[in-house]
């Protein structure tokens, strides 16, 4: 049994912790401006480029450079519109610029899951409760052991196999994922819920169906339909592996913790904050890793903030990394192959019975293999000096640990 | 089809963001000084755009350090303008958000969101065969729109204007106003510099347009001068041939006019209770609702919800209305009993 370190924080270290990461939070919403507004504004119009530039080369699609030029262009555009504009935008991220379009209640993206189903199961039940186990539904989807606690039941020998398949349709499996069967099971959601949510997912689907395998398709004429319709599929497909590899590098490496009920009982916001930062993992990576994956490679950072703009996250990284040296804690990170493979051996390996948690890593170092950035000392007391007492999206009494009952 | 989850819009914008048709925008074209505080700022609206009034106002989006504010403001051009163009004239306030942008740091070029065109300060039709304009400050601003409408149109036949500034300088429109002047004979201006003669009050009225109460008339100023010529009109003379521009309609806070009751949303499953005067958009969010919203004075559009069944009141006419399926914005309607509403 490994010991978590948030057992270790005494509860004016955890108030003193909260005090500090709420005063980061306040100091980035301080001076929020034009230059953030110009990168996300830019971020849309630039995927809307290249959407009509990868659709317009694909009407080529039938010469195999124009293909994969095609290809190439519409993958890239789907994974910038769904993990640094989507994702970002329907947390919230950029709701403090108060446009009407660029807004989490107004948000759509190109995905399988309606923006009210995600923002429930992701926003709502998977940030809250994160890596609380039997509380967070996004700890192996629900259908994979990906911690040795997890009872093994026999499905899981297909694990392998099934992830492969939940891969290439990543959209399909979280869109189905939202839905949250079991919460019908266990009487929290109601099937009358269940079926306007199948409604409005039949008919995002529909649409998103109708655009990608059949209208294109048919505007590449007869000639030109396989090669259109083939390349949508491959565009697809590369998106979703591409964000399945990401958000599974997210929590499920071996460096994060996974927490019991009885731990997180009567959580204190600095118990959130911590809980957070055991249970995330980021990934080392260049600008424009961190662009196309987006800025979850700052997963550590996103979870502590989700409503932050993502860009930020690049900028408060060396302070968070100050904190975790300062209160001994780790700052879970590794370049992306290592990540990733880390997470495909636990998914092997816990598709057989046993297993044990794998050795976690020691408290920060500045300068260790870990990590390590420029710091500059007098910033963390400008911060203690300026610390109020406002902070992310988390309620005052810490976290409810018995489940809401869905609208 | 080919767009979702985007629209066809989202695409047109990217050649020129004047060809949204999901909202009116406008791109500033000049910006030019009136006063040591005001600007004329001269916008080249959509194609969407379906012109103005004279004496309307205008609500117009511009973001300012990244956050989008909406702000109403008079129109001051001439309807007709043959380039189209509209243009509005704020005058600084120096602890706001959008003026001191407006008249320090916009650019020409620059792309603002135009909400709809509203209000009832206008010129009736037809005209009234004599007019008494009485403004204050940037009140000048409604009645200039109205006075270059009326000069195009040849109709500056009998028109008394009585406008009041602190001193010669800070009389927006001062060399216009004078030049209309002396180009109309039917056009009779006065200004008072406050500075130095103290402000108009209503004694004043009988010195300056003898035949005041035979004039239908329109006033626009600070709300104090509004107050006082209205009781003077009340008292003296008939209070119907009185306009007034009254900026700012209040939303809500007025929870005598109306009844109030329960929401339903019908989507979430959440009800909420809101009194005569609290708008369905605060009750439902106070209720823990995610509702949609954007402007929160009943100009975008964005918190339009479908009304299920019951009636609304629109809290800044306090007009109750509401057919089934009838597409409600949650930010300016008060429930009128029980509600329900598809959001």
């Amino acid at each position: 049994m490994i010991e978590s370190p948030l057992a270790r924080l005494s509860d004016d270290q955890l108030e003193d912790l909260a005090r500090e990461l709420d005063a980061i939070h306040d100091e980035v919403f301080a001076e929020l401006g034009d230059r953030d507004r110009r990168y996300i504004t830019s971020m849309i119009e630039m995927h809307r480029r290249l959407a009509v530039l990868g659709r317009v080369l694909l009407f080529a699609g039938r010469y195999k450079p124009a293909w994969l030029a095609g290809t190439a262009t519409l993958s890239l555009a789907k994974i910038l519109e769904n993990m640094e504009i989507g994702h970002n935008v329907m947390h919230g991220q950029w709701d403090w610029m108060q446009d009407p379009y660029i807004h989490s209640s107004s948000w759509d993206w190109d995905s399988a899951s309606t923006p009210e189903a995600w923002k429930h199961s992701h926003n709502y039940i998977h940030h809250t409760y994160t890596n609380i186990r039997g509380k967070d539904k996004d700890l192996g989807y629900k259908i994979m052991r990906i911690d040795p606690h997890q009872k093994w039941v026999p499905i899981y020998l297909f694990q392998p196999v099934y992830n492969v398949l939940l891969m290439a349709f990543f959209e399909w499996g979280v869109a189905f994922h939202d839905l949250d069967l079991d919460a019908i099971k266990k009487r929290e959601k109601s099937v009358k819920a269940l079926k306007r949510e199948l409604k409005g997912m039949a008919r995002k689907a529909g649409r998103q169906i109708a655009k990608d395998y059949i209208a294109y398709p048919l505007l590449s004429g007869r000639k030109g339909f396989k090669s259109t319709l083939a390349a949508n599929v491959t565009a697809n497909i590369i998106r979703n592996t591409w964000a399945h590899a990401i958000i599974f590098c997210g929590h499920f490496p071996d460096q994060t913790y996974t927490f019991s009920e009885e731990e997180v009982a009567g959580e204190t916001r600095g118990g959130f904050y911590v809980r957070q930062l055991l249970g995330a993992a980021n990934i080392e990576g260049s600008p424009l890793f961190h662009v196309i994956s987006g800025n979850l490679g700052y997963q550590v950072e996103h979870h502590l903030y989700p409503d932050m703009p993502s860009t930020r996250y690049a900028e408060i990284a060396p302070q968070i990394k100050e904190i975790c040296e300062r209160y001994e804690l780790p700052y879970n990170t590794g370049p992306f192959l290592k990540q990733w493979a880390t997470v495909q051996r636990t998914i092997l390996r816990l598709a057989l019975p046993g297993g044990r948690p794998r050795p976690k890593p020691g408290p920060f170092r500045r300068g260790s293999e870990n990590g390590g950035a420029a710091w500059h000392p007098d910033d963390a007391e400008r911060r203690r000096r300026g610390a109020t007492a406002r902070g992310p999206e988390l309620p005052l009494d810490g976290v409810r640990v018995t489940m809401p009952e869905q609208p | 089809m080919f767009f979702t989850p985007l629209l066809p819009d989202d695409y047109l914008e990217l050649i020129d963001p004047l060809w949204s048709s999901r909202e009116l925008r406008g791109r500033i074209e000049a910006i030019t000084r009136e006063t040591a505080d005001s600007v004329t700022v001269t916008i080249r609206p959509g194609w969407v755009w379906e012109g103005h009034e004279p004496g309307q106002y205008l609500r117009v989006g511009v973001i300012v350090d990244g956050v989008h504010h909406w702000r109403a403001y008079s129109i001051t051009s001439d309807p007709g303008r043959a380039d189209g163009f509209i243009s509005i004239t704020p005058k600084l306030v120096e602890t706001g958000k959008v003026t001191p942008y407006l008249v320090r740091k916009a650019r020409p070029g620059t792309i603002v969101r135009l909400g709809g065109v509203e209000g009832t300060f206008t010129l009736p039709d037809p005209l009234p065969e004599r007019l008494l304009f009485i403004s204050a400050g940037s009140g000048v601003t409604p009645i200039m729109s109205m006075l270059r409408d009326l000069a195009r149109r040849g109709a500056l036949r009998d028109v008394a204007h009585l406008h009041s500034a602190r001193t010669p300088e800070a009389v927006i429109f001062g060399d216009q106003l004078r030049g209309l002047a002396d180009r109309h004979d039917g056009y009779r201006l006065h200004v008072q510099h406050t500075g130095e003669y103290g402000r108009l009050a209503p004694a004043d009225l009988d010195r300056l347009c003898a035949d005041w109460r035979e004039r239908e008339a329109f006033l626009s100023g600070p709300g104090q001068m509004l107050d006082a010529m209205h009781a003077h009109w009340d008292e003296h003379a008939d209070v119907a041939r009185l306009h007034m521009e009254r900026f700012q309609p209040v939303i809500g806070g007025d929870a005598a006019g109306g009844g109030g009751g329960v929401i339903t949303f019908r989507a979430s499953g959440e009800t909420a209770h809101a009194d005569g005067g609290t708008p369905i958009l605060v009750a439902g969010e106070e209720a823990g609702a995610a509702l949609p919203f954007g402007c929160r004075m009943g100009i975008c559009h964005t918190c339009v919800g479908r009304l299920c069944s019951g009636r609304v009141r629109d809290l800044r006419t306090g007009k109750v209305s509401g057919t089934d399926g009838e597409m409600i914005r949650t930010c300016i309607n008060a429930p009128e009993g029980p509600v329900e509403i598809d959001l």
